[in-house]
């Protein structure tokens, strides 16, 4: 989340005083993310150092100075829309990790490590939808943030049960499970998971 | 008491060296009001659990209590009456009747349990209206999308005294927020003191419910613990 180009957004709507960005940048992201107001006029500053923004130069520093965007800032803005984050590399994920070193150990049951790691989620999704089932349901900006915690859990509970029945597969196929270390796959293809 | 209560249930498909067994010794109480949903992949016995649960299948063994009266005890005809009065099915493909039109469909299993058909329509209009459905009561399920016969099918569930509400994913191939809102509306039916088990392989579904069962090979392996304060979750590092 980059608080740089969300202040850019907000100020494309019109000159705005830096404790009114605060808040709308709080109410907007329903209020998940909350941002000090050091934050907001450290970024202002650099934004205007950049040539993104401007301010009015006769008002002092603080609530009563406004800000507004310039046209480069409109740019950047609009290139920083269409840019795709960096998907390209795939996290170490800890949750892989733990799942594949529970394979590769001996007494360790991985079906039940599995089914802890996907209770887990499952517990900590049924909060978010608590948490959007009592929300009013026309805050937008609240749905979408907690629609993506929803969507970024499920993935991984998803990843569980492709694990956990692949894992079952395995093991009625060979009894003694083999780890993933034997794998076939060509090494450079498996070192794709390393790139963070 | 519990608005449903499975004690030990078994169920064995075949005979000998080609006997499945779907469920083994399942334990499972549902209070009124609350929403429960049972997860599991495809062949856990999810689905075999809650048709045995509605009384549409026979267990082998163990007990089904609604409202505290066991199944095992009851007639044919009990179990019938219970099933037209008392419980309400939902079901992946909607199964709606083409020939009748929405409220028909939704009145439909009243008056099945002998309700004069204009008390009976009344009821399906008033259940229709709380899922915001009301003006298309007059359509026939070819006019309707799916998101509106899946409601049309919920309203069809929770239509007069039902007080056990069933559904076996209910979201079926309906996209994200139309599946939002079919749960939505199984959890205002909980809040308003209907008993709710939806199985589902979908966690975005599940976690609409107050407890989550997991379901594997025919046993219950697991469960979720009551959820803390969701405030919590509001806590967070600042973004960067």
């Amino acid at each position: 989340m980059s608080v740089r180009h969300a202040l850019l957004a907000l100020l494309s709507e019109g000159p705005k005083y830096g404790l009114q960005l605060r808040q709308e940048f709080e109410a907007r992201t329903g209020e998940v993310w909350p941002l000090n107001v050091g934050q907001v006029y450290t970024t202002l500053q650099r934004l205007e150092r950049d040539g993104l923004v401007e301010s009015d130069d006769s008002a002092e520093e603080g609530p009563q100075k406004a800000f507004r965007i310039t046209a480069d800032g409109a740019h950047e803005l609009g290139e920083w829309l269409r840019t795709p984050p960096d998907m390209a590399s795939p996290p170490r994920d800890e949750l892989v990790i733990k799942v594949m070193v529970a394979l590769g150990l001996h007494g360790v049951d991985v079906r039940e490590v599995v089914q802890v790691h996907r209770r887990h989620l499952v517990e900590l999704m049924q909060q978010w939808t608590r948490l959007k089932g009592d929300a009013d349901e026309h805050d937008v900006g609240f749905a979408l943030v907690v629609d993506a915690e929803l969507f970024r859990l499920e993935s991984l509970i998803r990843w569980l049960d492709a694990a956990d029945a692949r894992i079952a597969r395995l093991a009625t196929d060979v009894p003694e499970a083999m780890p993933a270390t034997t794998s076939s796959v060509p090494k450079a293809r498996r070192r794709v998971g390393s790139g963070r | 008491m519990s608005a449903l209560e499975l004690r030990g249930v078994s169920k064995v498909y075949g005979e000998g060296p080609i006997e499945v067994h779907a469920l083994r010794h399942v334990d499972l109480s549902v209070a009124p009001g609350e929403l429960i949903a049972v997860m599991g992949p495809s062949g856990s016995g999810k689905s075999t659990l809650l048709t045995i649960a509605g009384s549409l299948e026979e267990r082998s063994s163990g007990d089904v209590l609604i409202d505290g009266s066991a199944l095992s005890r009851m007639s044919r005809n009990q179990r019938a009456r219970l099933r037209r009065r008392s419980i309400g099915y939902v079901f992946q493909d909607f199964n709606l009747l083409a020939g009748l039109r929405a409220v028909e469909n939704v009145a439909l299993p009243l008056e099945l349990d002998g309700v004069a058909v204009k008390t009976a329509r009344r009821a399906g209009l008033e259940a229709l209206e709380q899922l915001g459905l009301a003006d298309r009561a007059s359509a026939y399920p070819d006019e309707l999308s799916g998101g509106e016969r899946q409601r049309v099918a919920v309203a069809r569930a929770i239509v007069g005294e039902r007080h056990l509400l069933l559904a076996d994913e209910p979201s079926g191939a309906l996209d994200s927020l139309n599946g939002e809102a079919v749960m939505r509306m199984i959890r205002a039916a909980c809040r308003r003191g209907v008993a709710g088990v939806v199985v589902t392989h979908d966690a975005q579904l599940a976690s609409w419910a107050d407890r989550v069962v997991f379901l594997r090979d025919g046993r219950v392996v697991d469960q979720t613990s009551p959820p803390p304060e969701p405030e919590s979750l509001l806590v967070h590092e600042p973004p960067r």
